[in-house]
This record gives C-alpha cells, sequence and structure tokens, in this order.
C-alpha cells in the first residue's frame, strides 16, 4: 500500500508517480484531497486507488483500466472521458459525470446532479440515487442506469446510448422516447448493478432512447433556420 | 467566473471564529476571482435606536472621525465609528434614513455598502487574501457572512463594481453568473423607488430581493419570485439578518455545493473553499437542485 497525502504531496506530484507505474501492483490511498482538481487523472494501467475524502473538478479523468474510489464527494466532471477501469463515487456527484466516456464503468452510490453520462460513447454509468436534468444528453452508446429518479429532459437529442430508470422520470427530453423493457435487458441491468455492487430498487427498471427522428434533416423544418 | 461563499453557523460557539473560517473560504476562491473581493458579516447587533453604517471612501486617508463629528450634529446625537481601511462602520441614532440622506447631500465621494442591524460590508480591488487582511477579517466574530471573490464579465473592476451588493436593510446577495434581463428591470425597480448605485446587473439582483421584501414576501416567496423575473445565469448567495440562502438559476449552469453539519452550513462555488472547515471531511456533502430555494434561519 503506498499512501500520498495531498497535505504534503502536490496534485501533479501524485499523478506524475501513478502515471509512472509500469503496471499492476500496489494499491493507493490518498489523504485529504479537499476539493483539489484532477486527482487520479489519465490512469492507464491496472492499479488501485482510494481517495478519502471529498474532490474536486475531474477526478479520474480520461481513465484506462485503473479502479479509482472517492471515499466522499465528486466535483465537476468526474471520469470524464473514461476510457475503461471502473471509477466509483461513494457519495454525491457534481454535473456532468462520466461525460463523454468511451467504456469502462463509472458508479454513483449516491446522487448525480445535471448533465450525468452527457454525450456518452460507451461507458456504462450506474447511479444508485437520482440524476439531474439533461442526463445522458446528446449520448451516442453506452449505458445509464438510475436507480432513483431522473429529472426533467432526460435523454435529450439521444443518440444510440440507452437509459433505464428505477423511479420516476420529471420529463423526457427531446426525441427520447419509453421502449420495450426485455427479460434479456433485465438480466442485462442485474448483472451491471451486481457488478457495480449497488443494490437493485425495489420497482422495475423502465427503458428509455431515441426515437430517432432528429437522424435526418425533415424539410418540414426548414423554416426553423 | 467568479467565486461566491456563504457560511451560516448553527453553533454559536464557532461566532468567535467566523471572520477566520470566511477568510479561508474567500482565499479558497482566488483562482476564480483574483480581481476583487468582499465579504458581508453579520454581527455585534446595532443597540436599539441605533442604525449601523458601513461607507467606504476611494482616498486611504479619508477623514472619517470628522465626518462623524459633522453627522452626529447634523443628527442632534453622537455619532460612533470604528474606522477599517477605506471603509468605516458607523453608529447612528435612529433608522438609517436620516443619516444616509444626510451623507447624499453633504459627503460626495462617500458610499453606503450597508445599513441594518447587524449587516457590515467590506470590499475592495485587489487578491482575495489581501482584501481580507486589509481589512482584519480573520479577527471578526458573528454569526453569519457571504462572501464574493470576482473575475469581472459584466462591468468595471472597481470597488463599486464588488460584491456583495446591498440594497435594503441588513439584506446582501452575491452572484456568480450573468442577468440578461438587467437593465429592463433596473428601470421597473427603478420606477418603483428602489436606488441604484452601479451599472452593475448582480445590484440589480439584489434591488429586485430588496423590492419584493419591502413589498411583504418571506425571502424564500421573494426568491421562488426571481425564478421567474430574473432571466440569466446565476447562482445567488443572500444574507438577511437572521437568515442565509441559495438560488440557482433552472439551467444551473454556475457551479454551487453545500455542505451541512451540526455546526455550520457552508455553500461555495467549488469544495475546495469548504475543506477547511472544522468537521467538513465528515460533512453531507450535496449540490444544489436548479431551481429550489434552500434557506437557514436563526429566527427559528
Amino acid at each position: 500500500m503506498t499512501t500520498v497525502d495531498l497535505e504534503r504531496a502536490t496534485v501533479r506530484e501524485l499523478n506524475a508517480a501513478l502515471h509512472a507505474l509500469a503496471g499492476g501492483g500496489d494499491a493507493w490511498r490518498v489523504l485529504h484531497p479537499k476539493g483539489k482538481h484532477a486527482i487520479a487523472a489519465g490512469l492507464r494501467v491496472p492499479v488501485s486507488v482510494r481517495i478519502e475524502g471529498h474532490v474536486g473538478y475531474y477526478c479520474a479523468g480520461m481513465n484506462q483500466r485503473a479502479e479509482v474510489t472517492v471515499d466522499g464527494h465528486a466535483g465537476t466532471g468526474l471520469a470524464e472521458n473514461i476510457m475503461s477501469g471502473v471509477v466509483r463515487v461513494t457519495g454525491n456527484a457534481s454535473q456532468a459525470a462520466a461525460a463523454s466516456g468511451h467504456g469502462g464503468l463509472v458508479v454513483i452510490e449516491g446522487d448525480a446532479s445535471s448533465r450525468c453520462a452527457i454525450g456518452i460513447k460507451g461507458v456504462d454509468v450506474v447511479v444508485g440515487g437520482s440524476a439531474g436534468h439533461m442526463s445522458a444528453f446528446m449520448a451516442q452508446a453506452g449505458r445509464l442506469v438510475v436507480c432513483g429518479d431522473a429529472g426533467p429532459d432526460l435523454g435529450d437529442s439521444i443518440y444510440e446510448a440507452e437509459i433505464f430508470v428505477g423511479g420516476a422520470v420529471a420529463r423526457l427530453g427531446s426525441d427520447c422516447v419509453e421502449k420495450e423493457m426485455t427479460p434479456e435487458l433485465e438480466k442485462e441491468i442485474a448483472a451491471l448493478l451486481e457488478r457495480a455492487g449497488v443494490p437493485a430498487p425495489a420497482g422495475a427498471f423502465r427503458r428509455f432512447g431515441s426515437a430517432r427522428r432528429l437522424y435526418h434533416f425533415q424539410v418540414d423544418h426548414s423554416d426553423a433556420y | 467566473m467568479c467565486g461566491i461563499v456563504g457560511l451560516f453557523l448553527k453553533d454559536q460557539a464557532l461566532g468567535p471564529q467566523l471572520g477566520a473560517l470566511v477568510t479561508k473560504m474567500l482565499v479558497g476562491m482566488s483562482d476564480r476571482g483574483p480581481d476583487s473581493a468582499g465579504i458581508a458579516i453579520y454581527r455585534r447587533p446595532a443597540p436599539p435606536g441605533t442604525a449601523k453604517l458601513t461607507l467606504a471612501h476611494a482616498a486611504p486617508d479619508f477623514a472619517w472621525r470628522a465626518l462623524a463629528v459633522e453627522l452626529g450634529a447634523a443628527l442632534s446625537a453622537p455619532v460612533a465609528l470604528e474606522a477599517r481601511a477605506s471603509h468605516a462602520v458607523l453608529l447612528v441614532p435612529g433608522d438609517a434614513a436620516r443619516a444616509r440622506g444626510w451623507l447624499a447631500a453633504n459627503a460626495p465621494g462617500v458610499r453606503v455598502t450597508s445599513f441594518g442591524e447587524r449587516i457590515e460590508i467590506f470590499k475592495e480591488t485587489g487578491r482575495p487574501a489581501d482584501v481580507a487582511a486589509r481589512f482584519a477579517l480573520p479577527a471578526m466574530e458573528g454569526t453569519h457572512a457571504v462572501g464574493h471573490t470576482r473575475m469581472a464579465t459584466e462591468s468595471a473592476v472597481t470597488t463599486e463594481h464588488s460584491h456583495p451588493f446591498s440594497t435594503g436593510p441588513d439584506l446582501c446577495l452575491v452572484h456568480n453568473g450573468s442577468l440578461s434581463n438587467h437593465n429592463r428591470l433596473r428601470e421597473w425597480l427603478r420606477r418603483r423607488g428602489v436606488v441604484f448605485s452601479t451599472d452593475n446587473d448582480s445590484e440589480v439582483a439584489a434591488g429586485y430581493l430588496a423590492w419584493r421584501l419591502g413589498e411583504g414576501a418571506t425571502l424564500h416567496e421573494a426568491l421562488a419570485a426571481a425564478l421567474t423575473d430574473l432571466d440569466g445565469f446565476y447562482t445567488f448567495a443572500v444574507g438577511t439578518r437572521d437568515g442565509f440562502a441559495v438560488l440557482r438559476d433552472p439551467f444551473a449552469c454556475k457551479p454551487a455545493v453545500l455542505a451541512e453539519t451540526d455546526g455550520w452550513v457552508a455553500m461555495a462555488s467549488e469544495f475546495r473553499s469548504i475543506a477547511d472547515l472544522p468537521g467538513a471531511d465528515r460533512a453531507t456533502v450535496f449540490e444544489p437542485k436548479p431551481g429550489r430555494v434552500y434557506a437557514w434561519s436563526h429566527a427559528g
């Protein structure tokens, strides 16, 4: 176990040490994050990093293969553009969590704020609590699973990502519609929740996705431009 | 970009540390607002029959003592004075209206930054750490405070344009964002008697709340009405004589984080301003929801 105290070391020193790892091995503990930005960003090897406290913006951004856990609250842009690996927050996450993520898994055990999973391109995002407005905005691929409620304009202008909500949906965004939930999908979501270590909600999940009405220019709308 | 902070003490045993704690919060937002800083702090209530004013003047050696003597003569009662860098806190007899009227007519260059029973507002251009030191903020006690670090986008970098803005008794507002209907709303409020000192958009929000409160609305009602009447981007932190409130616009593009313990409620643009408060590592931390009024009060 390697411990780095951010009251003694800088974030730059911590990240440089993590970037220099050849791969695998030791687990890392990070103490006193105190809301600092870009902690454990840009990791590329399978290493386990546990951050004990609340983090600021862009924590674990661009993550590849590493497993990063925030034992606290995460600021804006958690796991932004994640490629692979797992990023977990035990508390709540601020806006734009997992933005444009390509792969891997992001778990928010508490609530996610607005624009969660905005523009995702393949990552799986699991929210144990509720998600704020405009979640999965323009999401292209991947899955957003919200065990609680989803805020207004869910899935606005969504492409081919899929959304599953266990609670209430305040309002669907433009071109986002409810779709049929199948037994196969139920099994897939149950497996994803198990991998995420998040208990399944009491009610059944509903599935949402693109109506694909915005994919092509429609001459009927030409007056709008 | 700007930084805003607010600290409301639930445990008054922390009162003597309020200035030191809120200084840390303000300095924590230096990167978001390096050009000016300001603080509204609620402390030492004016004795019954008196009102408290905070005044500011551009001249560093302004003769506050002489001004207090002249004002006392005009009001036929002594005026207590405490000078603090470019500002001064005055205790005047009666309510603040006569004193403000006399100052407006007889003291050119003197600006009233706050008036009421408890509020004191200190604000200046400069780095937040320098501004806090200039006013000896760390040594101040109190019950609650809101502060602002400014990176100007909408109007000039001057002390007058710095936050907090106060347009009513014991009321102040700090703002991160920009309002788009402030010119029209300013004229509308002027016709209803609200007086503005600058062309700043945030001052219009403060004036709007003061007008609503003056019409009899509660702070909660005034902020809920602001959601309809103010157009633009905003996270507001608002201080009143006994209370503290936070409001974000329905799009919530401007950041805000709230943290609460048994001892305090803190709001900041980013958590790093809250991180050094006592017990912050065990605080409940959450993001205020868009379009929802969050308010706390000592009045019970």
